[in-house]
């Protein structure tokens, strides 16, 4: 199958190379495959992420996301606008804007046409059971909404990859089962490529493929 | 959504701040449309004065002021002799005292100037103002605060004048003063036989640069301006113009530190909002127009507010029982389009530093900021 993640030896440390998160880490992830990177807190899941998004920048090593190296900013920019998109633990919504507004963002960033974005939106939310929720301020929306609404931000552009870095951690119980249910629903009927990094065991099994991270490095 | 959308949602989310910044932009354009209005207005009514159908100006070349020009009376003579020339009209300008008034501005001028022929006379008439006479004219506000009235006396420096009677003016400054005849005038400020100035009305037909060369030729130590030329080369005029711009600009200048202030509080408060803008597609030039584009729209509400509130303030100062007449403010599209300039430089000048630090923002970091 083609590879559309490679990460080969990624090194990533803070404060002047005092803190060495990623040590060599190596990833192939191949198209619509979903990987779970799972691991104790500081293992480096969610700086792997970040440099497979080009959010973060590694010292060493090489990542390659659908065919391009993520070396520079303007890859980086196109990576985030049409290939990739990114779910966090927290919604990261804009608060005072609806969530029809929310969604939108990521259309003002690649200039769509208003009214295929707005058609877009609309699609989004009813795969989420979103519709009737369009016009309400984030403080109007409970968790479970909230954390919907940020998966349908990061579809917005139908990126190939998604990018989830402990989507449900923030959730209740109920609330954790149904979005992580939606996600997977998601990634099946687009044909998504998903690498997600949690905690919960349970969750990862539902994934094709556990990837195990220690001190900064990936296992099997 | 467009960018401009976002824009001004997010001004509109956070309506305080927004509030805040474009206030700061408000007084500065209040304050500096004000002050450049009213020593525009200033000025405006001293090139009155010196108009008076008249198109062209002569006096001392070179001097500082025009108090301290001395034109000889006998040029009003020549002039006239002159076939560009249809009339020339000498004006002595001076400052006298009166009981608790120690300055009133004093006009030197022979009956037949005609500002006086145009006044509208509330008491006596001209025909009481002659060259040879003492009788003086009392401008309006001048006749209230010396209470004279026409066939009284008033005291004026160290001697008594008849009162031929008092004139309403459209003029502030000559409302407030005291007209006296050229000859007396002359006397009282010990400048016989000059003037300081001689207003030239161009015979028919005839161009202001005729009067220009004769001037020049004839007169090395006069100089001869038609009105216009006047007002832009006159140092006291280019001072108080410069002056009105500075005080203006500084104004500005504090407006621009309050969005300044506005904007990186504005960026600094939204760090992970502008992290996840990246997340999201977002260029950094993307980030950076978004953060000039608040600033300017920030700046164009500063602007309309700071030009309704100098509209506002002008028409109160000029009602004003104290200032009628003295306030005759002038707003012009030249001193609105610098306060656009301004305004919009103010805007962009004051978001350079917050776009850029909202540029450089490195996203993953800004996500952990707490």
């Amino acid at each position: 199958m083609e590879t559309i993640i490679q990460v080969e030896q990624v090194w990533r440390s803070y404060d002047e190379g005092r803190i060495e998160v990623l040590k060599g880490a190596d990833l192939k992830v191949a198209r619509g495959e979903t990987v779970a990177l799972v691991g104790s807190s500081g293992c480096g899941k969610s700086t792997l992420l970040n440099v497979i998004a080009g959010l973060e920048t590694p010292q060493r090593g090489k990542v390659v996301v659908a065919g391009r190296e993520v070396a520079d900013e303007t890859t980086r920019r196109d990576l985030l606008r049409h290939t990739v998109g990114f779910v966090f633990q927290l919604h990261h919504l804009m608060p005072g804007l609806t969530l029809e507004e929310n969604l939108l963002v990521p259309a003002v960033a690649v200039g769509m046409a208003g009214s295929v974005a707005r058609e877009r939106v609309r699609e989004l939310a009813e795969l989420t059971g979103l519709e009737s929720r369009l016009d309400r301020r984030v403080r109007e929306l409970s968790g479970g909404e909230r954390q919907r609404g940020a998966l349908c931000r990061a579809l917005m552009n139908e990126p190939e990859v998604l990018l989830a870095d402990e989507p449900t951690g923030a959730l209740d119980e109920t609330n954790r089962e149904a979005v992580f249910d939606l996600l997977m629903n998601l990634v099946a009927e687009k044909g998504l490529t998903l690498v997600m990094a949690t905690h919960d065991m349970a969750l990862a099994g539902r994934c094709a493929r556990v990837v195990a991270m220690r001190d900064g490095r990936t296992g099997g | 959504m467009s960018l401009w959308k976002l824009i001004l949602t997010n001004l509109r989310r956070h309506r305080v701040r927004t509030a805040i910044g474009a206030t700061g932009i408000a007084l500065g354009v209040a304050t500096m449309l004000s002050v450049v209005g009213l020593l525009g207005g200033a000025v405006k009514m001293f090139e009155k004065i010196l108009r008076s159908d008249a198109e062209m100006v002569v006096f001392e070349r070179n001097v500082s002021d025009l108090f301290f020009s001395n034109v000889p009376e006998t040029l009003v003579a020549e002039l006239e002799k002159q076939p560009f020339v249809k009339e020339a009209q000498p004006v002595l300008f001076a400052i006298i005292t009166a009981p608790d008034r120690p300055v009133v501005t004093c006009f030197g001028i022979r009956a037949s100037d005609g500002r006086l022929k145009k006044a509208a006379w509330l008491e006596g008439g001209p025909e009481g103002f002659t060259d040879a006479g003492r009788a003086v004219v009392l401008g309006e506000r001048a006749a209230e605060f010396m209470k004279a009235g026409a066939g009284d006396e008033v005291e004026l420096g160290q001697e008594r004048y008849p009162v031929a009677g008092v004139v309403r003016m459209e003029n502030g400054f000559e409302n407030g003063g005291v007209f006296m005849p050229l000859k007396a005038c002359q006397a009282a400020f010990h400048k016989e036989g000059v003037s300081s100035v001689v207003t030239v009305a161009l015979a028919a037909g005839h161009e202001a640069g005729e009067v220009r060369q004769w001037i020049d030729t004839h007169h090395h130590r006069l100089t001869a301006l038609e009105n216009e030329e006047f007002s832009r080369s006159y140092s006291q005029f280019r001072i108080l113009k410069t002056t009105a711009w500075v005080v203006g600009g500084c104004a500005f200048l504090l407006g621009g530190l309050s969005v300044t202030n506005t904007m990186i509080l504005s960026v600094f408060s939204r760090i992970r909002e502008l992290a996840v803008l990246r997340v999201c597609g977002f260029s950094r030039g993307q980030l950076a127009a978004m953060i000039l584009g608040e600033s300017l729209a920030l700046s164009s509400l500063g602007f309309l507010a700071g030009w309704v509130l100098s509209v506002g303030g002008l028409r109160l100062l000029k009602a004003l029982p104290a200032l009628q007449g003295y306030i005759e403010p002038q707003v012009g599209v030249s001193e609105l389009l610098g306060a656009v300039a301004l305004a919009m430089i103010t805007g962009i000048g004051g978001a350079l530093y917050p776009a850029w630090h909202a540029a450089r923002l490195k996203p993953a970091e800004a996500l952990r900021f707490e």
